[in-house]
């Protein structure tokens, strides 16, 4: 062969030199988005006159954090070549996908001892926000995560009309509840069934759509139940919504400061804290429940079954595996656990009306599975904790207002900070918070799966 | 070996995930050569053969193309610099019709010699032909891989890189595949970086060979010589029983 | 001579101007290997496809004997009755062309590969086996119900599906990647994957589309050796696609032979093998003698090396 040829062993000069002009390129792009938007604001001064003031310095530290962070982007992904000789050793953890036993043990027991331990440190006023925010708002999306996990990370349907089920649940106890006097505990199971039976009816006429028709067709359903709910006056009260939802009770004792109420019957002072406190127990039991039955499911059959069909639908049928009831199942244990978080909502809300379950809903939902990691059901609790957890937290940040100036107000950013995030999450994590598969069964050992090998489904 | 270089590949290493696929591999492949690659399932054949093609990105070494590095080139400018390749897995368009393949195999080329190359493919394989406007993804298998090849040969390359380009098709074409090779080297002067199963007619249709274990180098030599080596006829010619 | 198991009779396949199966009849017996060879886009696959279900043939007839033969008669009536299968004491009878893919594989039982491989990538080797026994599973778990509750009955059968699973990888080799995905594996162990995979689901026919397509010799000559172990000592027929001569020669029992879409020549692979219309449609000059001229030169090239 001839001579070696003249060569920089790592290419570095050229990946620094391109890296340098992408991130430049960004920047620019940055400060021409950025003139409109940060460096001309116009105000109204004392005398009502609209005075434009510039502020170039926004424009300019807008660019430049965006150059750095493109900058910094590439020298992690393209010139960390040196860095590169580490990862044999790196490997992957014994079980990323799974909690350790003992730390899935602590996790319950802590949620148990929650609402007790904010009410001892906090006073039963301000604990009310913890237990109610933070408690039981990111539970209910806890277990929604859970639900529609199965049918979009385990069997890999992608279920945009998910709140319809949701919905489905909540009008069920509403309706059964105030027109024929339906205690909750009697209500709960029949609005599980209702939304599974929705479930099914969604499933058939969709079984034979894949992928981005698939959404479509769930979106329009979701759409559909919203807008039946909005006209059909008669049967739902249209827009204005069922009000006066009878309260939960504590197995037929109700929450009230009368003799037959709960705090009299236990000997305790009435508060109005306790039924918080039992609908937090409520919706923390039928989360481990979601949760229970998810994972069970993941090492029967049917979920490996669902698996299966998110990996290979064609192989599915030639090993003699039916598709359509593979899916339906799918599609109607999503539903149900979407049917008993919506009968929760009803009875925790006392009011309901349709415009608790718009497409937004379904969005989020679906952001948090997705966030989380696609069928890994610690990534999804860790991922509605972040977005229902975290976007409450925005409302609070009160000490934005030393760096951006007095007139900021974090609660009005709360959307775009959260965008941003997820945006950043994204390029961070594509497949989600944990994106390794762990195997529902092993021979010798258990070792998760890189996602570079586990389908996404979306069929 | 006096032919100017074209290819030269210097301690190219190359990882999947935690997986350290190819260990600092030399190749060196001269204008107007044929050079096989041959190696068991799992050594790290086609990995090579995507590295050249910039994914996955070589982490170590220097992959040089005709005088230039093109070790961080994205691939498309690879593409561009005149490395056409037929992959492991086909990869034809599906949706697109069998002349739509062709074309987008010859859009670096922006439309030149379109007429004439896609008559000396047709001419080649008569079957794309009959199937000229069917989708590619309707063609059977066999006939995927002659489109495969044949969309490579579009860009009129000057490195055609081929990953088995032997697999799934009838004897008969196999024998005509590895002609036309022969023939295009010959006529052209066309280069060609080949990985095979099928090792016989590799080794006996290239002038050099690698063989890869493990993702490294362990043997080169001539064809001819390597057919000789009782290792390489245990391994990878006889069936063994 | 044994049982006929898979009677093709007058089978066509049009799709949209192209007829891609021709008019085409053929036989698998009981306890063969069959190969089905021909040029590339001769319509080997949508034969296959047509006997899994994949599609629906357009026209004729696939009568299946899971047990007993496809005899004639059994065959006619059961035609005429319009059902899709009939149980007899003589054994199952059913005709595949009537039958859903999934029905074909759990009932019919006929497994298959596929030319691309279609493993569960994402799951480990076991898991793609322990899949592979979903309906026994699903039965034992009491659709799930006795699953979800633990019963001693369901965590017996799926001991039972893990040991059989685990037997199938030993067979193949691949014990020690047991819970490795399914995706990480060389090309010829996800080849041999697949086949145990169709193995597990207790087939009666297993149709292999090029099951020796990307293997070197070494692992051809292996895969001969598995197949052979498959038909003599599970007693599972198979019917094969091949384009690999080493094999289909070496182990089949009845070779037929298509070419656009209709069959060109049929019998035994010495006699296929010099049949003038195969060699001029398929296999090019007289195989035979190439491979002695090939092993001749690298005897030459052996002995003119240092």
């Amino acid at each position: 062969m001839a001579g070696n040829p003249q060569v920089n062993p790592q290419g570095y000069p050229h990946a620094i030199r391109a890296a340098f002009w992408d991130a430049a390129r960004a920047g620019a792009a940055a400060a021409i988005l950025a003139f409109p938007i940060l460096a001309l604001r116009a105000y109204q001064n004392g005398r009502g006159e609209l005075v434009l003031r510039e502020r170039w310095h926004w424009m300019a530290i807008a660019a430049g954090v965006v150059f750095l962070a493109r900058f910094a982007y590439h020298a992690r992904g393209n010139f960390g070549a040196a860095r590169a000789a580490a990862p044999a050793a790196r490997g992957l953890p014994a079980l990323p996908g799974a909690l350790k036993p003992w730390l899935a043990g602590l996790t319950v027991g802590f949620l148990f001892a929650f609402p007790l331990l904010a009410l001892w440190l906090l006073g039963p006023q301000a604990s009310l926000k913890w237990i109610s925010t933070f408690g039981i708002d990111i539970l209910i999306y806890v277990m929604l995560g859970w639900g529609l996990n199965i049918v979009v990370g385990l069997a890999g349907l992608l279920d945009l009309g998910y709140v319809a089920f949701y919905a489905v649940g909540a009008y069920a106890y509403a309706l059964l509840s105030t027109k024929f006097g339906f205690s909750f505990w009697i209500c709960l199971p029949l609005a599980g069934i209702l939304a599974a039976f929705w479930g099914i009816l969604l499933g058939l006429p969709v079984l034979r759509l894949r992928g981005d028709y698939l959404a479509i067709v769930t979106l329009a359903f979701g759409e559909i139940i919203r807008v039946v709910l909005v006209n059909w006056g008669d049967f739902s009260n249209g827009p204005a919504g069922i009000i006066s939802i009878p309260y939960v009770t504590f197995f037929g004792i109700p929450f009230v400061d009368a003799d037959n109420g709960f705090a009299a019957r236990f000997g305790l002072e009435f508060l109005p804290i306790h039924r918080t406190i039992f609908l937090f127990y409520l919706i923390l039991c039928l989360a481990l429940l979601t949760n229970w039955v998810a994972l069970r499911l993941r090492r029967l059959p049917i979920g490996r079954a669902w698996e299966a069909l998110r990996e290979d639908e064609i192989a599915c049928r030639s090993l003699g595996i039916d598709t359509v009831s593979t899916k339906l199942t799918a599609f109607a244990l999503g539903a149900m656990f979407a049917g008993f978080a919506g009968a929760f909502f009803a009875v925790k809300q006392h009011f309901i009306n349709p415009d608790s379950f718009r497409f937004i809903e379904s969005a989020s939902i679906l952001a948090i599975v997705v966030l989380g990691g696609m069928g890994s059901q610690t990534g999804v609790a860790l991922a509605a904790v972040a977005m229902v957890g975290g976007t409450e937290m925005l409302r609070e940040l009160d000490f934005l207002k030393q760096i951006f100036g007095r007139e900021f107000d974090p609660a009005q950013y709360r959307m775009l900070i959260f965008g941003l995030a997820m945006v950043l999450m994204m390029i961070w994590k594509p497949r989600g918070f944990i994106s390794a598969r762990t195997p529902s069964i092993f021979l010798k050992e258990k070792r998760a799966i890189s996602a570079s090998h586990v389908k996404e489904g979306h069929g | 070996m006096t032919a100017k270089p074209l290819l030269t590949m210097r301690g190219v290493e190359t990882w999947y995930g935690s997986i350290l696929a190819l260990k600092g591999v030399d190749i060196d492949v001269a204008e107007g050569e044929i050079v096989a690659l041959i190696g068991a399932n799992g050594a790290g054949k086609s990995t090579l053969m995507m590295t050249l093609c910039g994914s996955p990105r070589a982490r170590r070494g220097a992959i040089v193309f005709d005088g230039r590095d093109i070790t961080n080139l994205p691939t498309h400018e690879i593409a561009r610099a005149g490395i056409a390749q037929s992959p492991e897995g086909r990869r034809i368009f599906a949706r697109m019709s069998v002349r739509e393949n062709l074309q987008m195999g010859a859009s670096v080329l922006r439309g030149a010699h379109f007429a004439r190359d896609i008559e000396r493919v047709f001419a080649i394989f008569p079957r794309l032909k009959e199937r000229a406007s069917q989708r590619g993804g309707t063609l059977s298998g066999g006939e995927q891989q002659m489109l495969a090849i044949a969309r490579a040969l579009m860009s009129r390359p000057r490195l055609l890189l081929l990953d088995e380009p032997s697999l799934g098709l009838a004897p008969l074409v196999v024998k005509l595949i590895f002609e036309t090779i022969r023939e295009l080297n010959k006529s052209e002067g066309l280069t060609v970086f080949l990985v095979e199963q099928n090792a016989f007619h590799a080794l006996k249709l290239a002038g050099r060979a690698y063989v890869l274990v493990n993702g490294a180098v362990t043997m080169t030599g001539t064809g001819r010589e390597l057919l000789a080596r009782p290792e390489v006829r245990a391994a990878y010619l006889e069936g063994g029983h | 001579m044994s049982a006929v198991l898979l009677a093709v009779e007058r089978l066509t396949m049009r799709f949209s101007g192209l007829t891609a199966v021709d008019d085409l009849s053929f036989e698998a017996r009981r306890g063969d290997i069959t190969a089905l060879i021909g040029p590339n886009g001769a319509g080997k696959t949508t034969v296959f496809n047509c006997i899994t279900g994949f599609y629906k043939p357009t026209r004729g007839r696939l009568a299946f004997a899971r047990e007993g033969a496809a005899d004639a008669g059994a065959v006619a009536a059961l035609t005429r009755s319009g059902a899709r299968g009939a149980r007899s004491p003589a054994g199952d009878l059913h005709l595949l062309e009537r039958m859903p893919d999934h029905e074909i594989a759990r009932r019919a039982r006929v497994a298959r590969t596929f030319q691309n491989i279609r493993l569960f990538s994402g799951m480990t080797a076991l898991e793609n086996l322990v899949v592979a026994q979903h309906n026994a599973l699903m039965r034992a778990s009491g659709m799930t119900l006795f699953g979800l509750l633990g019963l001693p009955g369901w965590r017996r059968a799926e001991r039972r599906a893990v040991e059989r699973a685990a037997a199938w990888l030993e067979r193949i080799g691949l014990s020690a990647r047991a819970d490795d995905p399914a995706g990480d594996l060389p090309y010829g162990d996800q080849r041999r994957l697949e086949i145990a995979r169709a193995m597990c689901t207790g087939p009666a026919l297993l149709c292999l589309d090029e099951p020796a397509a990307g293997l070197n010799p070494r692992e051809s000559a292996g895969l001969n050796k598995l197949l052979r172990s498959i038909r003599d000592d599970d007693g599972v027929s198979i019917l094969l696609i091949e384009h690999d001569m080493s094999v289909v020669m070496e182990i089949s029992d009845h070779v037929v032979v298509l070419d656009y879409g209709r069959k060109i020549s049929e019998g035994t692979p010495a006699f296929v093998r010099g049949d003038p219309k195969v060699i001029a449609a398929y296999l090019g000059v007289d195989d035979e003698a190439e491979a002695a001229r090939a092993a001749a030169e690298i005897e030459a090239a052996g002995a003119g090396a240092p």
